[in-house]
């Protein structure tokens, strides 16, 4: 059980956070022919844009309302308003989806207001698109927390009660710690008991990284305006991470699908049990290709833990991926020595470690250091961090500019936890110290009485390394210096 | 508006030495160069990104961002602009202010953040960048600053250009207006000598600072201040006592060249590093001004004969692609200004301009594209990136270069495509960057990943 403390420091140091509207235009890529934007000025949206872009090596659609000094202090109706009937205009997507920002929240923009002045002045020209809007100041939450309340927002405006269920239906709400692949992953697991699963926000259809056909302006992609509509007629929702707890619960309050939180599905206990779940529902048994794969498991488990087991590591990331890693690395008997997060969540709890930081990569850096931490786990901002350490790095989570292969990185599931385990103890065979003749060296005390001279001099000449230098007078502190 | 960044923003606008204000008439100036935004279809950064990037590349300076989370956290260390010193500059500071600090106002925060600042680390200076919120709530940097230097016996600079004043290249110049007012001329060098200049407006992005340096090191010209890239505080401080000047002709800090000539008598030209003949240019310039300011007159004669020696050799290599180049067709889109000194290089080496940007460039800019690709130049002043995306997938060009955010466009069109703005990792500069520009292209339209990716999957040929 971890006590979960906040910094103290005024200045922050080597951000580890990122902001809310930037975690809300996230999940938004993850709906199909939608186009993301934030009622800011301009440098917000170009900002996370280029995140976006240096993570995934994609085209990342995102726009802005371009507020100014004046319009922020008139209020944004206006901007707003152009900016809906550009989009639509130059791109006509299914979904204008909007979060607001730091500056628009300071002014205090009533945006709902606004949209709905919007709608009644606009309603024959906007046909076939719909808009959400999620509020997300910058200087509130994190990333992870703006993801969070736009897939809430997206629940409220599109969930309604259906009149026919889908037995075979499960809505799979993914945390915004789950790459395309992890995604891919768990429709895999779900498909294989006869289940079908609707991801939402799906960015394993849009941030993929794959090759279309044309080019769009708009997403391309993901959870589509139907399925949407559809949540009400799943079987279940399953969702993934602490901070899905409300939009499954709002699915359930409005449309009567009852859910379960799988707070990670990183590590062999929390696969079962996800399997087990599925199992339940379908009333089939576990194939057996996922049997397969945990035995596989096992045996990788067996072959890492002398690599892993008894390891300093020092984890530094949002809390649902922090806590999928640190209780994986500690059930394969590695020390959690720091563990730093960007927010708060009912998860941080569960963080084997004896203090989770609400702080920065300094304080990683400074709690790696004390904790004589032997690999950093960050996102590759922790490069510089590590550097300076002289440990190697982990790169995980958002951003991951300086590797490739972010969308494709897999955690979860047994072939997930599988390859997740093989990296840690990969990166601790690279980094594993060579011995060297100068690794044992006897403390002074030891050679002094081994030379026999133990109060005043080296007589015997062996204190210096080679009988060939005659005995001189020494004081004994000048020994071996 | 706070009043001093109005006062500011107004001086910025009125730019005599900036050619597009040459044209315009009083009423325009005044409205300044900022095109109004249109919301839902604009792109680029704000003002505050604009004076991050010109400020940032002073590698000893502490840079710390008043404001919340977005503008530091979401934006830090994701330039190539290279340090042969300190790593401080890569550090990122930011006050990430939250609610409380927005309804109480988060001058407190930022005055201790200063101080712990100081404590850890101890920089020569700090440099306070003003954000959106922190503007519109009213915190006043410019006092924070004012007392912190008065506590604490460092320079704090303050640099008012919140992200909703303007675009970046606004940003730019307020950045600029910074080192005007609070750090150019606060200090002296240990010693000057006739050849010293300063260059201003270079970022040495991917390091291209040390292409050039060399050839200025060889002719015993030194570098007194480059403004800012692997700049120290100190060397902006004195950059006063330089003899000459050259803006890179990027122009975002001209401010910086024509002020100094006015208050110092440091005369300056606008340079490019990029393309060989442009290369040469600058060096006849760089040396043309020193003697005129009482450098000895065979610096001109040394020159030359550097300039003879380097050209051949780059030339040489150059022209060893030829036979793989030659007509081959080039898209090239930029920010504008640099397009024409590209130009010249590309053809050097055969290639075939078939499309250039204009989106930024003046009417003299203009010319000069027109007097090296023909009258029928083909000039695009706002391309849509379905057009551009049309234009590659017809195959009207072979590669193309531009920025980052149009590479997918070009790669999604399973296109060669080759990086030369600043988030590049490669570095174009002087005769060196000329002869690596043209491998890079080479490398890029000679890479067997082309054939394979356009080939379609056996199961989709229809069997003739």
């Amino acid at each position: 059980m971890a006590t979960v403390i906040d910094s103290k420091k005024a200045c922050t140091v080597n951000p580890l956070k990122m902001s809310q509207p930037l975690g809300a235009c996230y999940a938004f890529m993850g709906l199909d022919n939608c186009m993301p934007m934030m009622h800011g000025s301009q440098g917000c949206t170009s900002f996370g844009l280029v995140l976006l872009v240096r993570h995934f090596k994609e085209a990342i659609p995102m726009q802005t309302t371009a507020m100014n000094e004046v319009s922020t202090i008139l209020g944004g109706l206006e901007n707003i308003e152009q900016a809906i009937l550009n989009i639509k205009k130059r791109a006509n997507p299914s979904l204008i989806a909007i979060a607001s920002t730091g500056l628009t929240e300071t002014k205090g923009d009533d945006v709902d207001g606004y949209l709905n002045l919007i709608r009644k002045k606009h309603g024959e020209t906007l046909a076939g698109t719909d808009i959400v809007y999620v509020s997300t100041p910058d200087y509130v939450g994190a990333f992870e927390d703006g993801w969070g309340k736009a897939v809430l927002a997206v629940v409220d405006a599109f969930a309604q009660p259906c009149e026919v269920r889908d037995d075979h239906l499960v809505n799979l709400l993914p945390g915004a710690h789950l790459t395309p692949a992890d995604i891919d992953e768990l429709r895999e697991m779900i498909e294989a008991f006869g289940l079908q699963a609707r991801v939402m926000p799906d960015i394993s259809g849009s941030m993929d990284g794959h090759i279309p056909e044309n080019f769009t302006p708009t997403t391309l992609g993901g959870t589509t305006p139907d399925a949407l509509r559809q949540l009400g007629a799943a079987r279940a929702t399953l969702a993934v991470g602490a901070r899905m707890d409300a939009a499954a619960a709002a699915i359930e309050e409005r449309c009567g699908v009852p859910y379960r939180v799988f707070d990670r599905l990183t590590g062999l206990a929390a696969v079962d049990d996800f399997l087990q779940h599925l199992s339940q529902l379908s009333g089939r048994p576990v194939p057996h290709k996922y049997r397969r794969q945990r035995s596989q498991l096992q045996d990788v488990m067996l072959d890492a833990h002398f690599w892993v087991g008894s390891k300093n590591m020092a984890f530094a990331a949002e809390p649902d991926l922090l806590y999928a890693l640190t209780t994986t690395a500690a059930e394969m008997g590695a020390h959690v020595v720091a563990a730093v997060t960007t927010t708060h969540s009912r998860v941080l709890e569960g963080v084997p470690c004896a203090e989770v930081l609400v702080g920065d990569l300094e304080d990683l850096e400074t709690r790696a250091k004390a904790g004589g931490a032997q690999l950093l786990i960050t996102h590759s901002h922790g490069r510089q961090a590590a550097e300076r350490l002289g440990i190697p790095l982990h790169r995980v989570g958002i951003p991951m500019f300086d590797r490739l292969g972010a969308a494709h990185m897999l955690m979860v599931g047994y072939r997930g936890t599988r390859e997740l385990i093989n990296g840690w103890a990969n990166i601790f065979l690279a980094d594993e110290h060579q011995n060297t003749p100068q690794d044992w060296p006897l403390p002074e005390e030891s050679r002094r009485a081994a030379s026999g001279a133990e109060a005043t001099s080296c007589s015997t000449g062996g204190c210096g390394g080679s009988s060939a230098i005659p005995a001189v007078d020494v004081v004994p502190d000048a020994v071996g210096a | 508006m706070d009043a001093r960044v109005s006062a500011k923003i107004q001086d910025v606008f009125e730019e005599p030495a900036c050619e597009h204000n040459q044209n315009k008439s009083a009423k325009e100036k005044k409205k300044g160069c900022t095109k109004q935004l249109s919301p839902g279809a604009a792109a680029g950064g704000c003002a505050f990104d604009g004076a991050k990037v010109a400020l940032q590349p002073i590698v000893d300076v502490a840079h710390l961002v008043h404001g919340p989370i977005a503008c530091e956290g979401n934006s830090w260390d994701n330039r190539n602009s290279s340090s042969s010193t300190s790593q401080l500059y890569r550090t990122g500071f930011t006050t990430d202010i939250n609610e409380l600090d927005v309804i109480y106002g988060g001058e407190k925060r930022l005055f201790r953040s200063v101080k712990e600042i100081i404590e850890k680390y101890d920089p020569p200076a700090v440099f306070v960048y003003q954000t959106c919120v922190t503007a519109l709530i009213g915190d006043d940097i410019e006092a924070v600053c004012k007392r912190a230097t008065e506590k604490f016996g460092k320079p704090v600079i303050p640099v008012n250009a919140p992200g909703f004043v303007g675009p970046k290249n606004l940003g730019n110049k307020l950045g600029a207006e910074a080192l005007l007012d609070y750090v150019i001329g606060t200090e002296e060098p240990d010693f000057v000598t006739p050849y010293d200049i300063n260059i201003i407006g270079e970022y040495n992005l991917a390091g291209e600072l040390w292409q050039v340096k060399p050839l200025l090191d060889a002719l015993g010209v030194r570098i007194l201040s480059c403004i800012s890239g692997d700049g120290r505080y100190r060397e902006v401080a004195y950059s006063h006592r330089a003899r000459a000047a050259m803006m890179v002709c990027s122009k975002s800090m001209i401010n910086i060249a024509r002020k100094m000539e006015e208050r110092y008598d440091i005369p300056f030209f606008e340079g490019s590093f990029y393309g060989i003949g442009d290369m040469s240019e600058t060096l006849r310039e760089i040396a043309r001004l020193l003697v005129e300011k009482g450098a000895p007159e065979e610096l001109k004669v040394r020159t030359e004969a550097l300039i003879a020696v380097e050209e051949k050799r780059a030339f040489e290599r150059i022209a060893a692609y030829r036979p793989r180049l030659e007509g081959k067709k080039v898209l090239l889109i930029t920010g504008g200004v640099k397009s024409w000194s590209v130009v010249a290089a590309l053809q050097e080496a055969g290639l075939e301009i078939v499309g250039t940007s204009v989106k930024k460039s003046t009417m003299e800019d203009k010319e000069k594209i027109k007097e090296l690709m023909g009258q029928d130049a083909h000039m695009i002043d706002d391309m849509t990136p379905r057009e551009m995306y049309a234009m590659l997938k017809d195959a009207k060009a072979d590669i193309m270069l531009s920025g980052g955010r149009s590479q997918f466009i070009a790669l999604k069109a399973k296109m060669p495509w080759l990086d030369i703005n600043q988030e590049r990792h490669h570095a174009y500069a002087g005769y060196e960057g000329m002869v690596d520009l043209v491998r890079e292209i080479d490398k890029a339209l000679y890479n067997p990943i082309w054939e394979q990716v356009r080939r379609p999957a056996p199961w989709d040929v229809v069997a003739a």
